[in-house]
């Protein structure tokens, strides 16, 4: 009893604001809804609809190049500066610290509108490459710039899942390396083969969150395309559209049912990846 | 050792196929090419990684006759009236007043937020009930859920409720433990504490609430220190949450006035948007820069997001 009580202010948000709301919005995605009148059930028209829209299919296209190719560099990237700073014992602290500040901020409006400076044409990211006989004319206005551009502010984002690595080599038993070592193996031979296994959760875990959040980026994404997904529908993320179709259209169903497909398509991507996770995440004392 | 690492000219004699000589003449050698590299490497990265927040403050000092024209890192006649013009507001509504919004729900988000985890914390690690288990699994299950499945139900909840336009939707969520990793960062934490002092506490014939008062509390004082840092600091750099809920450019708090900014005077005023982003940003800075070990220590051990 006395553990319901203590309980109860998270009870009534999981009720009220997750648990409600998830079966509300699984309704709504079957409906036509615009807020005013009362919700219209349709059925599977909301689906139909989205099969034969074009804009959906490119916000889709845009959040799964960002999250799969996006992701990976990002993860990559924490990891090497992870294992660089590993490799001293001593004064890596303010590199942790100074790596990580840009997790903190990096999805604020902020950030954003920094980003937008330095991308622009004249700004120093243009005026450097101009030095090096590049010349692309600003990334704003150039919808094939857009992208990398966005995946460079998540890539400049890798001092959290960087932080987490970090404490998982930590936890890495030197013997490991130096067994290896006197079996004659080369640096690369003992990434592969000890740093590798030895920190498979870790990576599993941030694949895993950091692949969600990415599907969820939207502040950067708004701001940086103006609201409007621009230029050339560019910043047309899914959560973009799927905020444009709720809030500016007034297509609550519609959007509902966005919602609920990105809910499934985040789902099969988390299973997938338990499931292969059998074969390559180890965990100390498993017997593989 | 030392003597071998400040002298890179002097080569080493090394007779590959010596073993005796092989492994006190090789560790040197190795460590010592790369601690050059290193340095190097390190000094370059963290180059890279703060130069965007050294280009914003250098460019929210320059002029605006400088943008276009002066490509140079540094402004050339360094100035505050960016700073100046910007504290004058937009749309009628002055700066200061954004900032207070941002305050106002900044502290609210720390007040529910450290309230509403750490009873849920306690209830999780401390109290056996009829299904724990399953709802600590449904707690763990909302770390990974997308928001967008809760944002227009949520929208619909509070247009109802008559609260459009009000803090009370960016609030009720923190008071309702809705951030399940404030509960698992605290939960993680209550577990590591020892029994023995609640079993103690109990045999005196403490209840619970004496016991979470003034036992479990005080000792997680970390954890709630951490906690705070982050409700305050996600709830200060929040978008959708105010673009959501807030029409009145009264009660906008910085994210939505950085918006206006961006979308009114990017063009005309370049210097003034950057120049109020900074200012947004500062407090953030500010925090990192004062409470970066707890920061970073909560994210190393709990694999909490940035």
């Amino acid at each position: 009893m006395a553990g319901y009580v203590f309980l109860s202010p998270w009870l009534l948000g999981f009720i009220g604001l997750t648990l409600g709301p998830m079966v509300a919005s699984l309704y709504l995605a079957f409906t036509d809804y615009n807020l005013f009148t009362a919700p219209e059930w349709t059925g599977l028209e909301n689906l139909t609809r989205m099969a034969g829209d074009e804009k959906f299919w490119s916000s889709v296209r845009i959040t799964l190049v960002y999250v799969l190719v996006g992701t990976p560099i990002k993860l990559a990237a924490a990891l090497g500066v992870a294992m660089l700073l590993n490799y001293k014992a001593r004064g890596t602290g303010f590199f942790r610290s100074a790596f990580y500040a840009p997790s903190l901020i990096g999805a604020s409006v902020s950030i954003a509108i920094v980003w937008r400076a330095m991308f622009s044409t004249d700004g120093p990211v243009d005026g450097t490459l101009n030095l090096f006989g590049i010349n692309l004319g600003g990334w704003i206005g150039n919808p094939s710039l857009i992208m990398p551009m966005m995946i460079l502010l998540a890539i400049w984002q890798f001092g959290a899942p960087m932080v987490i690595f970090l404490a998982g080599l930590k936890g890495v038993p030197a013997e490991l390396y130096e067994a290896a070592s006197v079996d004659g193996a080369r640096a690369w031979r003992k990434f592969l083969s000890v740093t590798v296994p030895m920190l498979s959760p870790v990576i599993f875990f941030n694949l895993l969150l950091e692949m969600i959040n990415a599907f969820q980026v939207f502040a950067s994404a708004y701001i940086i395309g103006s609201g409007t997904g621009g230029p050339g529908g560019a910043t047309n993320f899914y959560t973009v559209y799927l905020y444009t179709r709720a809030f500016a259209n007034n297509q609550m169903g519609y959007a509902s049912a966005m919602a609920w497909v990105l809910l499934l398509a985040v789902g099969v991507l988390a299973f997938i990846l338990f499931r292969t996770s059998r074969s390559w995440v180890h965990y100390a004392g498993d017997s593989k | 050792m030392t003597t071998i690492e400040s002298n890179p000219a002097v080569p080493v004699p090394v007779n590959p196929d010596d073993p005796t000589m092989r492994a006190p003449r090789r560790r040197p050698m190795r460590r010592h090419i790369p601690t050059a590299i290193w340095i190097i490497g390190i000094v370059a990265l963290t180059a890279i990684v703060l130069y965007p927040l050294l280009w914003m403050v250098s460019a929210s000092l320059k002029p605006n006759s400088e943008f276009g024209s002066n490509q140079g890192f540094l402004p050339e006649n360094p100035t505050f009236d960016n700073f100046v013009k910007v504290m004058q507001g937009i749309a009628g509504i002055p700066t200061w007043k954004f900032f207070l919004n941002s305050l106002l729900l900044g502290v609210g988000a720390v007040i529910g937020t450290v309230i509403s985890s750490s009873m849920a914390a306690y209830a999780f690690s401390r109290i056996n009930f009829r299904g724990s288990k399953i709802l600590f699994a449904a707690m763990i299950g909302t770390l990974l859920l997308p928001f967008h499945v809760l944002i227009i139900p949520q929208y619909i909840i509070f247009r109802n409720l008559g609260l459009i336009d009000t803090f009370w939707p960016l609030l009720a969520g923190k008071f309702l433990a809705t951030e399940a990793f404030f509960v698992f960062l605290m939960v993680q934490f209550i577990r590591n504490l020892p029994r023995e002092l609640d079993e103690a506490a109990r045999i005196d014939g403490c209840g619970h609430a004496r016991i979470f008062f003034s036992i479990t509390l005080p000792l997680i004082k970390p954890a709630i220190i951490t906690s705070s840092i982050f409700a305050f600091i996600w709830s200060w750099n929040d978008f959708l949450g105010p673009l959501l809920y807030l029409n009145s450019p009264d009660k906008y708090p910085l994210p939505l006035a950085l918006r206006i900014f961006n979308d009114q005077t990017s063009t005309s005023d370049y210097g003034a948007t950057i120049a109020i982003s900074v200012l947004a940003l500062l407090p953030v800075m500010l925090f990192f820069v004062i409470f970066q070990r707890f920061l970073v220590d909560g994210v190393a051990t709990q694999g909490l997001k940035g």
